[in-house]
């Protein structure tokens, strides 16, 4: 004991510090490991169909041809319309909790927000199915379709087309917008805090509305941190599973309406991955799973570059 | 004359973005009580003792319950905690005191924010080809795995916030005394660190206890009791997955009861590390 006792404790020092550094690398190999993984697992597919693979839209198992291009489709559309619906909602409700409401009230209601990031994926599935899928059926869509007419729209009639199933794209939007709302609320309402009330202040002082200082002052202001929380709320609605698994429909189809089921990258992994039972059915699964992983690390990768070069301009933290 | 209208119209473009900020924040508090009361209301259907201390049971027959997913879930969970928190905390020690300004601290601080936005479904995916393709079976240590893997930079990063605010007077007298420097870390700094440590970690816990995306090919499912690790291992969140997609009633009210749990328990950590911050905060 004595010798190897002696040496533990005359170098615990030098110990601890390793281990810490070996701890902290573990975070650097985890990442690069998950691109060498996925990219070896998926080499059947990524021999067999190649690059062309993000382009392909058939996705068959019997014959064996799969393709990428329906479930990036999927993934993209719900996204846009999540971030269509999330973005300016955010800004006008961290424009309420930040210059509109009431210190108390801006707590509690900044609060009840933050409770949306907490509740997890699959109760927003559930809710989703059950509740909000019957709900668009019955009244949103109905109401889209004949009340408003946008069906027989130009040019975004077809978006608006079909029958009103309640599940498809436009639902899963709408509950992606739901779960990346608060995300980026909260960063937009740090952002809003951020701006030195000496602007405010002088713009109020040329008589401005509160709505014109809004607008004209802070967002200005804070554009590049508005970037930012786009960048973040993005990163997450393309990579979100559970949710838009149970509402998205999981048709391997590119259709025109935002009615009709569609799927993503993430609801395919899910619901396909068990009856992977061909080896090149597996390796394309993983295929996708790896095309996923690409978009979101770069996403993430420009949104970190972005605000740090943005802490770098503004000197505090954001 | 025209300079009145003007006004005029510039005060009502306010009133009208006033009452569209409130409105929009109305709409994100009534999603949000919209989704706790459908699922309080039809998960407390779901809740009798037979739903805590029973097996599942085929479709049809009275009496099922999810007493080995809820076991599962608490296992896979402590488990991850486990692997998770002493490597995210040690991660953190290293950006906070010994990597505050090197490159190689620079680079992990980066990985770590990109790690946070990497989706879980790709986590589990990972993991999936780590553990449980080389050994041919789905089972309750890769789930805890992928699980740890999306508690670390949460934790990491947590850690090294906390850290920070830990005045630089407290690291000097510690080292002045004749400390070395992982005693002073350890207690000193944990020490005055401590109620933002256990927030993070809290928070982190709360999180992956409710991801169901890594679980799905990494623990899977079973209707069972486990028997060891390194088998399929059953658990609250894919139990919901798996049963709110079949057709059978019984199973879509158990799937209502899992859902009330599993939220009720993650809003309730939630909320409980909230309070532990406003404490420290104080």
């Amino acid at each position: 004991m004595s010798r190897f006792g002696d040496y533990l404790s005359e170098h615990f020092e030098t110990i601890f510090r390793w281990f810490t550094i070996l701890c902290a690398a573990t975070v650097l190999i985890i990442m690069a490991a998950m691109f060498v993984n996925l990219a070896w697992n998926a080499r059947l597919a990524i021999g067999e169909f190649g690059i062309g693979f993000l382009w392909s839209d058939v996705w068959d198992p019997a014959l064996n041809r799969y393709g990428a291009f329906s479930s990036i489709y999927g993934t993209l559309v719900s996204t846009a319309i999540a971030m269509v619906i999330a973005v300016p909602m955010s800004v006008v409700i961290a424009l309420f909790l930040v210059e509109l409401a009431h210190p108390t009230v801006s707590k509690v209601v900044g609060g009840a927000i933050e409770l949306l990031a907490a509740i997890p994926s699959i109760i927003y599935g559930m809710w989703g199915l059950f509740v909000f899928a019957p709900f668009m059926a019955e009244t949103v869509q109905p109401f889209l379709q004949e009340t408003l007419g946008l069906e027989k729209a130009p040019l975004i009639g077809k978006l608006f087309s079909g029958a009103p199933m309640g599940i498809g794209m436009l639902t899963a939007g709408i509950i992606l917008a739901l779960m990346v709302l608060p995300f980026i609320t909260a960063v937009m309402r740090d952002v809003f805090a951020m701006v030195p009330p000496v602007v405010k202040e002088s713009a109020y002082g040329m008589g401005s509305t509160t709505w014109e200082v809004t607008h004209k002052v802070t967002l200005r202001y804070g554009i590049q941190g508005v970037i930012g929380a786009c960048f973040l709320g993005l990163g997450r609605a393309l990579g979100e599973t559970m949710a838009v698994t149970f509402v998205i429909g999981n048709a391997h189809r590119i259709s025109a309406s935002l009615f009709d089921a569609g799927n993503s990258i993430a609801s395919t992994l899910a619901n396909e991955f068990a009856e992977a039972s061909e080896p090149i059915y597996l390796h394309s699964l993983i295929y996708l799973g790896l095309v996923l992983l690409v978009m979101t690390f770069l996403i993430q990768f420009a949104a970190q570059w972005w605000v740090r070069r943005l802490k770098k301009s503004m000197g505090t933290g954001l | 004359m025209k300079k009145a209208s003007n006004t005029r119209r510039r005060e009502l473009t306010d009133l009208t973005m006033r009452i569209v900020s409130g409105t929009a924040s109305l709409i994100g508090i009534f999603f949000l009580v919209w989704i706790l009361w459908t699922v309080g209301n039809n998960g407390i259907a779901a809740f009798n003792y037979d739903f805590f201390t029973a097996l599942p049971t085929p479709p049809g027959i009275e009496g099922g319950g999810l007493a080995n997913a809820i076991a599962g879930t608490l296992l896979i969970t402590v488990l991850a905690a486990f692997i998770g928190v002493p490597l995210g905390l040690f991660t953190g020690v290293y950006l906070a005191e010994f990597g505050r300004n090197t490159r190689f601290g620079g680079m992990v601080r980066f990985t770590i924010n990109i790690t946070m936005g990497i989706p879980s479904i790709i986590v589990g995916l990972f993991v999936y080809t780590l553990l449980v393709l080389p050994f041919k079976h789905f089972s309750a240590y890769a789930g805890a795995a992928a699980l740890a893997i999306i508690m670390l930079p949460v934790i990491a990063r947590t850690t090294e916030d906390m850290l920070n605010l830990v005045p630089n007077s407290l690291r000097e007298s510690a080292l002045a005394i004749g400390m070395p420097r992982w005693r002073a870390i350890v207690s000193i700094l944990f020490r005055s660190a401590r109620s933002g440590l256990l927030t993070g970690i809290l928070l982190a816990v709360a999180r992956v206890s409710g991801e169901t995306a890594p679980l799905l090919f990494t623990a899977m499912n079973s209707p069972y009791w486990m028997k060891g690790l390194a088998e399929p291992t059953a658990n609250l969140t894919v139990t919901i997955f798996n049963y709110a997609m079949s057709p059978f009633d019984d199973w879509k009210t158990l799937a209502w009861g899992a859902s009330l749990l599993i939220m009720a328990t993650v809003l309730g950590v939630n909320l409980l590390a909230r309070t532990l911050l406003r404490e420290k905060t104080r």
